[in-house]
């Protein structure tokens, strides 16, 4: 029957309208409008109170979120592999050996070392007294963090980092010294081991994210001895 | 007494949103017909291929994401096929196995958009089958995202392998979404493919010989829409095409319409080639280990895939340096818009659209 498709047609979005499963992943960004349901599993999960007491205790907040007036701030989520902003950079693992600036496509990143005078008897320590990198032009293709050898400089989860002025996207080694050091999982498979996750847990410290666990002084001093 | 009239040419672009980038198309019109059309290209040209001679082997694979930016996985794969070519890299089994799998995935995305913005071009939904196919690809891009961290800049093959295995969650992801995906296509394939309106529009419009298509070489969903069963999947099976089973799906007429029925059968025949290889995948290695800067032997290789918008293939040749002297990208984009006067001239206005939105033509992949 010619226009029976139509109605076919206008059967099927009205099962994508109503049936839950079929609901499109709309995301409010960077604030989420709740219900009070969520608004309590929102408490506990972030401030440790239990569930039912939470709606007890705050009946003026959920006559609130019932009317719309509450929001969260809730991001979508994301994979611990996300490759993003917020480079992490450790400079006691760091030799400054420039792998990352050899290997990377656009040739950003600029490394300057001199000579510390520190560890002469294990062989001198480079200083890195310069580390930019232009993240106007940054792909994030992550190839330096996959050159690193020494697994000093890892991606960031961050993608939310813009800038009135493009020099401000000039990144130098105060940023990525004071950087909260979380590092992604993206070619880390150490951290994954751990089950890391770069937007839940805590910053990591530089003798947690190698590939190898330090080994202690005796062990060293064991294997190397001093010569 | 009749009128005096003469023919109007009017400009379609550079920007336009249906021209899935900067292109440019001075189209003559007579009334309401074409009479003349001329494509203008090269306002996207960003030197891909230059570029590519001042880059090492490795460094070449995040070009590739940019060339067809629906479609990375398979770019890369056709890229780094052809330094194995060119450098007699070994590819481990499990390797293969995922590649497959992900350009298979990448094929589903790729061909959803098309039939997305097709309709969407069509003018009669006001994008609801667009907001539908995009809620599918989502689902790939969180998959893609599990894999490599990016969702639409991929990098995920290296010379030699791939940059890391599979995670677990990926795995459930994927039953899941194989488990879901035909019964979304049957959706989408009776919201489409039963509408009147849809119908009307694309039967016999844009209808496009085999003769002619084989002639300008043209692939892809476009050439087998035409009824010429021509797939390197299965003409030069690469990587472990070999062991799965899968058909071929053609067209009969040429039209329009045969070209969006080719991509919904192959999204089918997609899931049908992931649930196979999942099935199959062996467990081990994942990557041969080579230099970052290495310098494979003075020569050229050719190695071509079956992207999902045609033949995709690159040339490379090696003065045995580490970064190659000359790199052809032979892209599928380019190739099928050749044909885009053949298809228009003689059309009514009202189809302009709906014909150069048939061929899913990438911008970036046509000037590259």
């Amino acid at each position: 029957m010619f226009g029976f498709g139509l109605f076919k047609g206008l059967l099927i979005t009205l099962k994508n309208l109503i049936l839950p499963s079929r609901l499109f992943t709309t995301h409010q960004y960077p604030d989420r409008k709740v219900g009070p349901i969520e608004l309590a599993k929102f408490h506990q999960d972030w401030q440790n109170t239990s569930f039912l007491q939470f709606l007890f205790n705050n009946p003026i907040k959920i006559i609130q979120s019932l009317l719309g007036l509450i929001s969260i701030k809730d991001r979508y989520p994301q994979h611990s592999r996300f490759r993003g902003q917020e480079f992490g950079w450790y400079e006691n693992r760091c030799t400054g050996c420039a792998s990352c600036a050899k290997y990377c496509p656009l040739g950003i990143i600029k490394i300057e070392t001199s000579r510390s005078g520190i560890d002469l008897d294990e062989g001198q320590k480079y200083k890195v007294d310069v580390f930019d990198i232009d993240m106007g032009r940054c792909m994030f293709c992550g190839l330096c963090v996959e050159a690193c050898p020494y697994d000093a400089l890892f991606m960031g989860s961050g993608f939310e980092e813009s800038k009135y002025f493009r020099q401000e996207l000039n990144i130098d080694i105060d940023n990525l010294k004071n950087n909260d050091t979380k590092p992604s999982n993206w070619f880390r498979p150490q951290l994954e081991g751990k089950n890391y996750d770069p937007r839940g847990s805590g910053p990591l410290e530089w003798n947690q994210v190698g590939r190898h666990e330090k080994p202690s002084d005796t062990e060293q001093a064991s294997k190397w001895g001093k010569r | 007494m009749p009128l005096k009239t003469e023919p109007v040419t009017i400009n379609l672009g550079p920007q336009h949103p249906s021209t899935h980038g900067v292109f440019r198309l001075k189209v003559t019109f007579d009334g309401e017909q074409i009479v003349d059309a001329e494509p203008v290209m090269g306002y996207m040209h960003r030197g891909t291929e230059k570029l590519a001679e001042e880059r090492s082997y490795v460094q070449i694979v995040t070009l590739t994401d940019r060339l067809d930016w629906v479609s990375s996985m398979t770019n890369n794969l056709s890229y780094v096929r052809t330094v194995e070519k060119l450098a007699n890299i070994d590819v481990p089994i499990r390797a293969q196995y995922l590649r497959v799998i992900c350009s298979e995935l990448q094929r589903i995305a790729s061909h959803l958009i098309a039939t997305g913005f097709l309709m969407q071009e069509l003018g009669t939904f006001g994008g609801t089958p667009l907001m539908y196919c995009f809620r599918e690809r989502e689902k790939i891009l969180d998959m893609f995202e599990m894999l490599c961290g990016a969702r639409v800049t991929l990098s995920y093959m290296r010379p030699g392998g791939l940059i890391q295995d599979a995670p677990p969650e990926f795995w459930e992801r994927l039953k899941i979404f194989t488990s879901e995906m035909p019964g979304y296509v049957d959706e989408l394939e009776s919201l489409i493919s039963d509408n009147e309106v849809v119908l009307a529009r694309t039967k016999n419009v844009g209808i496009l010989s085999d003769r002619v298509a084989v002639d300008a070489s043209i692939t892809g969903p476009m050439l087998r829409a035409t009824g010429v069963r021509w797939d390197l999947r299965k003409a030069h099976p690469y990587e472990i095409y070999n062991s799965l089973h899968f058909e071929v799906p053609i067209g009969s007429n040429g039209d329009t319409f045969d070209r969006y029925f080719v991509r919904i059968n192959e999204i089918r025949e997609s899931i049908k080639l992931i649930n196979q290889a999942v099935e199959q995948i062996p467990s081990g290695p994942i990557r041969t280990e080579i230099p970052y800067f290495f310098k494979p032997p003075v020569g050229t290789a050719f190695s071509s895939v079956e992207a999902p918008k045609g033949e995709l293939g690159f040339y490379i040749v090696s003065d045995g340096g580490i970064s190659p002297y000359r790199c052809h990208i032979r892209s599928p984009s380019f190739i099928n818009l050749t044909v885009l006067k053949d298809l228009l001239v003689g059309a009514s206005m009202a189809d302009l659209i709906v014909i150069f939105g048939s061929i899913d033509v990438v911008m970036g992949e046509v000037d590259r």
